[in-house]
């Protein structure tokens, strides 16, 4: 299968300032390659780097050395160096980000915050929306919401909203920080759904799931963050 | 594999539409900014952020062309010209550039907009000085803008200092877009507004620039104000930029030591 992200010898450490100079390892020389198609799940103990890696996945931390190589288009884009507009471009298109946490933005309401990221990758609006739409009932956000800002929404409804907003384009690549973290049984099979449809149209995915029973329906391989530590024999 | 799904996505040549090089300004001993370069392209927006002093208001008056520079240039691409330093153009040149093809939002809506002509006529005014003439059009266009920037129309003929603080700002800003310009230059904003009024007033610069694909520079000194409206960041330090980058990278993986004090400091609510 096509490798769609190539990450080698990526290590990062965050080095705080403000508390003394504190070093704080985190991987060290970490390689890693998804396929088109492969669901990998990132695996390990909390405080791991499970998310450190993901966020460097997407360009959201700074790797302290090392690779991170993503399919773009007919390109290869090394995040590390790219320029900003072109991790903007790869975000765009190419690389889909379902955070622990909805963002929400004052106003803008759930159904316009689920069709952005397809309209901002140029689909046409009615196309967009039907699709924010389809995600929004699949996932079962009553319809009366639509029309409102998700900030007053409970949890688990705003973390739906996240959830159809990294769905509404069909990105080659998707990253997913605990997608069902705060969801009930129902719509942890939704989403569930969604990742095995993505799988199925090709898409490289890398996630963290903490609950068995999804990471089972969903994960082709599980990678040890913990196996990168530099203590690590 | 879906119609949603684009398998091919060509690479764009970027040509810049502004870049500053090594631009430096002090005052007498004290300096504004020292040796600032940076690029921007069509469509961005970049944030300067930094305490007060830092230099970031220098900055956007000598980009801006509000202030000369020691040293250093700062070149914008002109319609018909290309790139050219705006400190050398002559000063019928840089009046129209700023008028047309730029925009500045003040910190404080009165020093840009004319507190004595009606609503309408701050938006009209700024058609007529790039030669629109029919007044059925200019005043259509001045209502049509009105509603984008959520003024009511039945305040059309009202005096800007009627309004609130949050509407004057809308109203200077309606008054900077009708023109259609490439590129603004806003300082602080949202500064002296209520939070709740702030994040109207950014939700629709949000939606405006999206939507227009205008590049602009805005500074401020808060962090949430960026993380909303800038795709880059560039953080400010006794005149000298410490850390720029993609905005969530420099705000959620500051490396520079003030960086991480700055964004550090904002109080969790």
């Amino acid at each position: 299968m096509k490798s769609m992200i190539s990450v080698s010898a990526l290590s990062k450490e965050f080095v705080l300032h403000t508390q003394g100079g504190a070093r704080i390892p985190v991987f060290d020389r970490l390689d890693l390659e998804v396929a088109a198609g492969e669901c990998v799940c990132l695996h390990g103990p909390s405080g791991a780097g499970k998310s450190t890696l993901l966020r460097s996945l997407y360009a959201n931390y700074k790797p302290s050395s090392g690779h991170v190589r993503v399919v773009h288009g007919k390109d290869v884009v090394e995040l590390g160096s790219a320029e900003p507009w072109q991790v903007i471009e790869v975000r765009r298109r190419s690389v889909g980000y379902v955070s622990q946490f909805l963002r929400v933005i004052p106003r803008v309401p759930a159904l316009e915050v689920v069709a952005e990221p397809a309209r901002l990758a140029g689909v046409p609006d009615a196309e967009a929306e039907r699709r924010a739409r389809t995600l929004l009932d699949r996932l079962n956000i009553p319809q009366r919401l639509w029309g409102l800002a998700p900030a007053t929404f409970s949890g688990g409804e705003q973390q739906r909203v996240n959830v159809a907003r990294g769905f509404a384009l069909d990105y080659p690549i998707l990253l997913l920080d605990e997608p069902t973290a705060s969801l009930d049984a129902a719509n942890r099979q939704v989403v569930v759904a969604l990742i095995n449809e993505a799988k199925a149209r090709g898409a490289a995915i890398v996630g963290i799931f903490h609950d068995a029973e999804v990471r089972e329906a969903v994960a082709d391989r599980l990678f040890e963050v913990t196996a990168y530590r530099r203590d690590a024999a | 594999m879906s119609a949603l799904m684009l398998s091919e996505t060509v690479t764009p040549k970027r040509q810049p539409l502004m870049r500053a090089t090594g631009v430096s300004k002090s005052y007498g001993e004290t300096i504004g900014c020292l040796d600032v370069s940076f690029t921007l392209n069509p469509g961005e927006v970049i944030g300067i952020v930094g305490e007060s002093g830092s230099g970031k208001s220098t900055l956007l008056n000598v980009l801006s062309a509000q202030l000369s520079p020691d040293i250093g240039t700062v070149e914008y691409d002109l319609r018909h010209k290309g790139m050219s330093d705006i400190f050398r153009l002559s000063e019928p040149d840089r009046r129209r550039l700023m008028r047309t093809d730029w925009g500045i939002v003040h910190q404080n809506p009165r020093d840009g907009l004319r507190m004595d002509v009606s609503a309408g006529g701050n938006v009209g005014e700024r058609l007529m000085a790039i030669g629109a003439r029919h007044y059925g059009e200019i005043r259509a266009e001045g209502l049509d803008w009105l509603a984008k920037v959520e003024l009511n129309a039945s305040r059309v003929d009202d005096k800007p200092r009627t309004f609130s603080g949050g509407m004057q700002q809308r109203l200077q800003i309606a008054r900077n877009l009708v023109t259609r310009p490439r590129l603004i230059f806003m300082d602080e904003p949202t500064g002296g507004l209520d939070v709740s009024v702030q994040a109207r007033l950014l939700d629709l610069l949000r939606g405006l620039v999206r939507e227009l694909g205008i590049a602009a520079i805005v500074v401020t000194h808060d962090l949430a104000v960026v993380r909303l409206l800038a795709d880059r960041l560039m953080v400010m330090r006794h005149g000298r930029v410490v850390e720029e980058g993609l905005t969530d990278q420099v705000l959620d993986d500051p490396h520079h030591p003030y960086t991480q004090l700055l964004v550090s400091s904002v109080l969790q609510v």
